[in-house]
């Protein structure tokens, strides 16, 4: 599905990324923890295709296709999908109007029909009631007066309605109570397949009681300096991270 | 001295207009006249034309015309320029009356015909609140005007159906004196759409006066929809004056134009009334917009809101001054102006200045004024799902000009609004 090899990528003249390799396979769901400051933010907004990110090295694959070649909406088109950790608000653009331009723009896109209204209304009353989400906020503007559990939900909705082949969730757990972010897991367990793939990114090993994943991978300085099973990251709950920074800093 | 005012560019200006016909009082016509003798044009010394340059008007040689564009129909006219189907549709070109492009019938409780063709009893009130001193637009309108509309509406008379005015600019170098006297009878209710547009002109130059009077609960509701060419002239001033438990409404929509200056006067001199000014600017290439507004709380236990939004392109200038007075007894006053930009590109330029000046001690008055550009944030969340950031851009810019135009209560109107801008701009809703 993705193979991001040797990535190397800077923000105002500040390598952050400093040679990142990571394979996800269809079907697979991976974790990725690291501290604060490792570049977890920075893999999403690089994938997601952030413009003031400079690639100074290194490729991605996705599905066959340059992915760093593509512009932000093209990514999106090929289905790719960032879960954004803070969602925007865009006063008077309402959820449902966007979602609809949204699904046809990428349809156009493959060269698929339009959704009929008919078609839309029945999806948006499914998707939304997989995350619980009030379907008077679907119809709201976008993000806009909503809490910041219904923000991360709008996400998962707006992946549900989008089918991405590739979900990337930055920090979709943080900020959530217990409630909400079972609402979250449950709307992403829901969504997989075997045809797509899921990348956690997380500060804590909560959502992963949640979300199940595969491999969990650490990220620190820029690159994945350690991989495992779901129980690296009961490991790294338990011990924080110091052992991993002396693990690299002897190597 | 006389030498020196025979020089001005204002006696140039006036030099080959020809003096109206309508039965002004002569003392009027006479401050008009002193008013053209003893003043120039305005420059931006003077506060009120601060950052409105005139000298794209007052360099051209303007004339009355009376020839006609030809190949015009009803059918053509009514397809292309009638905002709404219903009610009446009174066509003017040039600011005089054309009945053969007329059409719809005569609501009944109402006096609707050319000024030209009014009583000199019915016409006694023209003029009779427009400010002359300093005001040399308003001086060349009332010795220049050519004709205009006259709508009464009787007492008691509700019309429900929208009487449109529909003004035509044709030929080149033409300059339109254009009045329309309005007034409403108490508990009767009416909404006028005006709209403007070109014919084959070029650097032709409106220059319109409404006189507006509304009786104790009356209410009228004016859209308004300034759509004429890259190179016209527009300058208009609704002088209107709102007695108790009146509610009026007016819809500025500018689309076009290369110099537009809209002078809105609100007096409220009655208690219980309320006041709704909306208004959207939407400028490109060399375009200059002007939207002076001014509500005049005269009286207590009244509300007013304005709301004017902009989106300015390329090298336009858009200017807004909005003006809210409460004087000294007018307790109890709710007043609300708001003011908001969005600049599309680097040599767009805004000048933004509400201003309130409260006399009184009870009052709840709020104004605001932003400029910005979109939400770059906001664009990407847009791309990052999949949509052009073209159509991003445009989303999130329908969205903003949307919150004012969702006040018009008329769907033609709003229709027929979409359906410009969409031509113009190419932004969809």
């Amino acid at each position: 599905m993705i193979k991001i090899s040797n990535l190397h990528a800077s923000i105002d003249g500040k390598e952050i990324l400093k040679g990142l390799n990571l394979e996800v396979k269809a079907g697979e769901i991976h974790a990725i923890m690291g501290p604060n400051g490792a570049g977890k933010s920075t893999l999403a907004s690089v994938l997601a295709g952030r413009e003031e990110y400079e690639i100074t090295e290194g490729t991605v694959d996705f599905d066959g296709q340059d992915l760093l070649e593509l512009s932000t909406e093209d990514r999106a088109r090929e289905g790719l999908f960032l879960a954004f950790q803070y969602p925007i608000e865009i006063p008077g653009v309402s959820n449902i109007n966007f979602l609809r331009t949204s699904l046809n723009e990428i349809r156009d896109y493959k060269g698929e029909e339009q959704i009929s209204a008919k078609d839309f209304l029945a999806r948006v009353k499914e998707k939304s009631a997989l995350v619980e989400l009030d379907s008077k906020l679907a119809s709201r503007s976008v993000n806009e007066g909503f809490s910041g559990g219904e923000k991360k939900r709008n996400e998962i909705f707006q992946m549900a309605m989008l089918e991405p082949k590739l979900a990337i969730l930055d920090e979709t757990d943080s900020g959530l109570d217990i409630d909400a972010l079972r609402i979250v897991a449950n709307g992403v367990n829901k969504l997989k397949s075997d045809k797509n793939a899921t990348i956690v990114i997380t500060h804590y090993q909560r959502l992963l009681d949640h979300i199940i994943p595969d491999f969990v991978h650490v990220l620190y300085d820029g690159r994945i300096v350690k991989s495992g099973t779901k129980e690296l990251a009961l490991e790294l709950e338990e011990k924080g991270y110091d052992w991993i920074k002396a693990e690299v800093e002897t190597h | 001295m006389n030498d020196i005012l025979q020089d001005s560019k204002l006696s140039a200006f006036v030099d080959k207009l020809s003096k109206t016909l309508l039965p002004l009082d002569q003392k009027i016509t006479h401050k008009a006249q002193e008013v053209i003798e003893s003043m120039d044009f305005p420059t931006t010394r003077n506060e009120a034309w601060k950052y409105t340059r005139l000298g794209k008007i007052t360099g051209i040689k303007l004339e009355n015309k009376i020839d006609r564009v030809g190949n015009l129909s009803r059918e053509k006219i009514n397809s292309l320029f009638q905002v709404s189907k219903n009610g009446l549709t009174f066509v003017y070109e040039n600011g005089l009356f054309r009945s053969d492009l007329s059409s719809g019938e005569f609501p009944k409780g109402a006096t609707i015909k050319p000024l030209t063709g009014c009583s000199k009893e019915e016409l006694k009130n023209l003029g009779a609140n427009i400010k002359l001193e300093n005001e040399v637009f308003n001086a060349i309108n009332t010795l220049f005007a050519v004709d205009g509309m006259f709508i009464s509406i009787d007492k008691n008379v509700v019309i429900n159906e929208p009487i449109q005015f529909i003004h035509l600019l044709s030929g080149s170098n033409t300059i339109a004196n254009t009045r329309n006297y309005i007034q409403l009878a108490p508990f009767s209710k009416a909404e006028i759409i005006q709209s403007y547009y070109s014919l084959e002109a070029e650097k032709a130059f409106t220059n319109v006066i409404n006189e507006i009077n509304i009786a104790e609960n009356a209410m009228l509701t004016i859209n308004k929809l300034q759509c004429e060419t890259e190179n016209s002239f527009h300058i208009s001033t609704d002088q209107v004056a709102q007695e108790k438990n009146s509610n009026f409404s007016i819809n500025t929509i500018t689309l076009n134009g290369t110099l537009v200056r809209n002078n809105l006067n609100i007096e409220v001199n009655g208690t219980n009334c309320e006041t709704h000014l909306n208004g959207i600017y939407l400028l490109k290439e060399n375009q200059h917009v002007d939207n002076h507004t001014v509500v005049d709380h005269k009286a207590a236990h009244c509300e007013s809101h304005e709301l004017y939004k902009g989106v300015i392109d390329d090298k336009a200038t858009a200017v807004f001054n909005g003006k809210v007075f409460v004087r000294k007894d007018s307790q109890k006053i709710n007043a609300f102006q708001s003011n908001a930009n969005v600049l599309l590109s680097d040599d767009a330029t805004v000048n933004s200045k509400p201003e309130l000046e409260i006399y009184a001690d009870d009052v709840k008055c709020s104004h605001g004024s932003t400029t910005g550009q979109l939400n770059e944030e906001a664009v990407f969340y847009l791309r990052a799902r999949g949509i052009s950031e073209k159509s991003a851009r445009h989303l999130m810019i329908s969205a903003f000009i949307e919150d004012v135009i969702s006040k018009i209560e008329n769907e033609d109107v709003k229709n027929f609004t979409h359906s410009i801008i969409k031509e113009r701009f190419g932004w969809e809703f």
